[in-house]
């Protein structure tokens, strides 16, 4: 079990050092997870810690290949949403 | 070395004021115990006089960060330090030392070192503390400081008191977790994302016991607030209380600056940032309650020199492994030089004031003379020295019957560099003009005919005639024509002004 970054990572550094299996490591074109050395954060944190302060949506997948943070789950906003909270926001 | 601005005798002849705020009510530190002031006295981002002489540098050592901010998407550095989308070197501590010390032994006007960001310094306490514990020994010339968002800061209290860091910088955009909410969408707090009005909370929390262990401790406090409108900008005056009673000694409120093509939530969802009306108007009403720091210009994180002007390019890291560094020498002769800058602002301050008799014998005369801003081209030492077309910033200054004010700075891009960058010139140099909108005359150096036309045009005056004056006489020198003139009892008339507020 292990989840993976795909493209879209900004190479932000914030998993890194939060990662208490060292399983994150630098690389091109954007960060990896060591596959092997993933717990998923299991017996350490409730949450994967990676996905929890990842700033940016849909680039860690669990095992499956699912995002562990959908769109709208970065904002708050649901993706129907958006459109009306764009309008709020201009009008300001 | 490049010491031209502080020798140039045509400015030590000239005489007279050339600090920001002498003589007027704009000296912004002259309210702090004397304690406070010796410490910032040679800060380049807390004095506003001090920044004409001194200068600073950041690191980019700390990448990550544990909050979101709206107006960052982290491809860029911290919005809330550097301007937005801009993209600093990430150095490793090693790294930066040596590039730290390389520039402190080339620019001896470096007095001050700062991390902040891309990302939140505290956020990676080991890799900012590592590099400040090295500049404490190797470099003790060098102040040391930190710009957080203050999530990690009560926790890192102890740490950074150890490493004798006087002046740590957070940005605080709100005390309301309603309002915070809609500019934070989540932090890191304790291994979980915490969404919303709740996370907003604990980050708030987290920045106000920060902010009051501090000042406890006597580490300098300076308050950054981005001004977000229809969300904290009518908050913001709240603000500055709330963090002044802490014990912030400077606040320091710098406009959103929110581009669809930074990527950031902010841009790409059309949220305006202030005008420059608004945000003078804001920094107006917070300067009742608090000390406002006019002049930060939300330098370029990796920004390395005096003023506008950037050297970076002659620091980048293949060029410092190059470079031997002996620092003991060097900080001989920083320390001379050093000497030699306070000779020349204790001269500067002498002569200060005589200007401003001539105001305000003016003001008696006339009472209703209106306040006019001016724009001023510098490359620092508080003279009128730089070229119209090489100003990459232009300062800009309210004269008034009473006094001469820092308002702000405004940045421009160069519409030439004498290169084949000059293809585009007209429209360039049509949005330089734009951001001086509001203003009546800009000084500087020299001009070309082509911007003096259009801007005579725009209804802003070019003044050539005060090169290498101190800026402050300068200013005050041609309010008084103008009022001598008549300009100044009418309001501004022409459909400039009018264009200018559209
Ligand atoms: S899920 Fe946990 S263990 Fe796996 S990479 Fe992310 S932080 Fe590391
Ligand atoms: S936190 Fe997300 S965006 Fe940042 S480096 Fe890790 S995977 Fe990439
Ligand atoms: S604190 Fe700085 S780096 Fe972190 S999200 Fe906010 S602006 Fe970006």
């Amino acid at each position: 079990m292990a989840l993976s970054i795909v493209e879209g990572c900004v190479n932000c550094w914030a998993c890194a050092p939060v990662c208490p299996s060292d399983a994150i490591f630098e690389a091109t074109p954007h960060f990896m997870i060591d596959a092997k050395k993933c717990t998923e954060c299991e017996g350490d944190y409730a949450n994967p810690q990676c996905a929890s302060i990842c700033p940016i949506e849909t680039v860690i997948l669990d095992a499956a290949g699912d995002p562990l943070n959908p769109p709208g789950s970065l904002t708050g906003i649901p993706p129907e949403t958006m459109a009306a909270a764009m309008a709020e926001i201009q009008a300001r | 070395m490049e010491l031209t601005v502080l020798n140039n005798d045509a400015g030590a002849e000239a005489g007279g004021c050339s600090s920001s705020g002498c003589g007027s009510s704009g000296d912004q530190l002259s309210h702090l115990p004397d304690d406070i002031r010796e410490k910032v006295h040679n800060h380049p981002c807390y004095s506003e006089e001090a920044h004409h002489h001194y200068a600073r540098m950041h690191v980019a050592v700390a990448p990550a960060c544990n909050i979101q901010c709206h107006y960052c998407n982290r491809k860029y550095d911290c919005a809330n330090e550097s301007r937005p989308g801009v993209v600093s070197e990430l150095l490793s501590p090693d790294q930066a030392v040596r590039k730290v010390l390389a520039v402190a032994a080339n620019i001896p006007q470096m007095t001050v070192l700062g991390i902040a960001g891309p990302g939140d310094p505290l956020a990676n306490p080991e890799r900012t503390f590592e590099t400040f514990r090295q500049l404490t020994e190797k470099a003790p010339d060098i102040k040391l400081c930190v710009s957080t968002n203050g999530l990690a800061l009560p926790a890192q209290v102890e740490e950074l008191c150890k490493h004798n860091i006087d002046h740590v910088t957070i940005t605080i955009n709100t005390v309301d977790p309603e309002i915070g909410a809609k500019i934070y969408p989540w932090v890191f707090w304790n291994n979980r994302r915490i969404k919303g009005v709740k996370g907003a909370k604990i980050l708030i929390e987290q920045q106000q016991k920060g902010l009051e262990m501090l000042t406890e401790r006597g580490i300098l406090v300076k308050v950054n607030s981005v001004m977000i409108p229809g969300v904290n900008d009518k908050h913001l005056e709240e603000v500055s209380k709330v963090v002044k009673e802490k014990g912030a000694f400077l606040h320091n409120v710098m406009p959103l600056i929110a581009e669809a093509e930074h990527g950031t939530f902010y841009g790409v969802m059309g949220q305006r940032g202030p005008t420059h009306d608004e945000l003078q108007d804001l920094q107006d009403k917070c300067s009742g309650d608090m000390n406002m720091m006019r002049h930060c210009r939300q330098c370029r994180a990796d920004a390395v020199g005096l003023l506008g002007e950037d050297r970076g390019d002659e620091f980048t890291m293949d060029k410092i492994e190059e470079m031997e560094i002996d620092y003991e020498a060097a900080m001989v002769k920083r320390k001379e030089i050093h000497l030699e800058i306070e000779a020349n602002r204790k001269a500067q301050a002498a002569k200060s004031g005589e200007a401003f008799v001539a105001l305000a014998s003016l003001g008696t005369k006339k009472k209703e003379l209106r306040p006019v801003l001016m724009a001023v081209a510098t490359t620092g030492g508080g003279l009128i020295n730089q070229h119209f077309g090489h100003a990459s910033e232009f300062l800009i200054y309210e004269a008034s019957p009473t006094d001469v004010r820092f308002i702000s700075h405004r940045k421009v891009d160069l519409y030439c560099s004498g290169g084949d960058t000059c293809g585009d010139a007209e429209t360039a140099l049509q949005k330089n003009i734009r951001t001086l909108e509001g203003c009546e005359v800009v000084l500087c150096s020299k001009i070309g005919y082509e911007p003096w036309d259009m801007l005579e045009e725009a209804g802003i005056q070019p003044n050539g005639e005060h090169a290498m004056e101190p800026i402050e006489d300068a200013i005050a020198a041609v309010y008084k024509e103008m009022a001598d003139a008549g300009q100044l009892d009418k309001p501004r008339q022409t459909a400039e002004a009018a264009q200018a507020t559209a």
